[in-house]
């Protein structure tokens, strides 16, 4: 991805100097040039066409948005409920990630989705373990929105 | 009401909304039982606020004083990215240090894991 990235920039560089105007707008006509080009000789460079994984990245962060703002209205049902009854409690999540950064960026995310919080994560980097607010309930659900979140992460890094 | 005015009553909507969370944050800190659910509430809520409040500000000075301020959406991009990880230190360390869960703690899978190793650990020790 990254090599996609330079060899646009470079191509957006090339077309200010073929048409010797050093403008930000030139400069973009030919980022915008060099994006069609790339997608037209995708089969020779390797990986896919980077703008699918910009996409990927953008889908991301609206779900994280998302998810943060269905934890809020979670969190205020709760502390304006009289009589607050939760059962707390804490539950290893299996997970297939590998690197260390994909691990630490689906830690952020558990953390910032309703009613679970990443307490630790094991040593062999294979389960995060979760404090969950409601984990009678809640436990299979959280495992679904887990392989959503995970599944993104995949669609990004791989 | 012309376009600026517009603008300005967005954002004032945005930074009220973003105040009205951090109350409720402060709220869900004082009511719920231990360290970790109010984590819960401090993490997820104050988050939200801050970014909240932080965009609100931005749409002011740019659509109100025109002013495009970068570095308040980089404090939105850093409050984002460290919020989360400073709830799961404080409440890792908290679970390290052993403080007690609430009473209605149901279930605790990390306990056997930890306590398991620190048993091995103690073997290998006498050893």
């Amino acid at each position: 991805m990254a090599f996609q990235i330079l060899i646009n920039l470079i191509i957006a560089t090339m077309w200010m100097f073929l048409s010797e105007t050093y403008t930000a707008a030139s400069f973009v006509t030919g980022y915008i040039l060099g994006l069609g080009l790339l997608f037209l000789l995708n089969r020779f460079i390797p990986d896919s066409f980077y703008l699918k994984r910009v996409y990927k990245i953008f889908m991301l962060i609206m779900l994280f948005i998302k998810e943060l703002i269905k934890s809020n209205i979670d969190i205020v049902k709760l502390v304006y409920n009289p009589k607050p009854e939760f059962e707390p409690g804490i539950f290893a999540l299996p997970t297939e990630l590998k690197s260390n950064w994909e691990i630490t960026l689906l830690a952020n995310l558990i953390t910032l989705t309703p009613g679970t919080l990443s307490v630790a994560v094991s040593e062999d980097n294979t389960h995060i373990y979760i404090h969950a607010l409601d984990i009678d309930d809640i436990n299979d659900e959280i495992n679904s929105i887990k392989d959503t979140f995970e599944k993104a992460i995949m669609e990004v890094t791989r | 009401m012309n376009a600026s005015e517009i603008g300005e009553f967005i954002a004032a909507l945005l930074i009220l909304i973003g105040s009205i969370i951090a109350v409720i944050s402060a709220i869900g800190i004082i009511r719920f039982p231990d360290v970790y659910t109010r984590s819960h509430a401090a993490t997820k809520s104050s988050t939200l606020s801050i970014l909240l409040t932080l965009f609100g500000a931005f749409l002011f000075f740019w659509w109100g004083q025109s002013i495009f301020s970068v570095r308040i959406l980089l404090g939105i991009l850093f409050v984002f990215l460290t919020a989360p990880v400073a709830g799961h230190l404080i409440s890792r360390a908290a679970y390290r240090r052993k403080v007690k869960m609430a009473d209605t703690t149901v279930e605790d899978e990390l306990y056997d894991v930890l306590h398991k190793k620190g048993a091995e650990d103690s073997k290998q020790h006498s050893e």
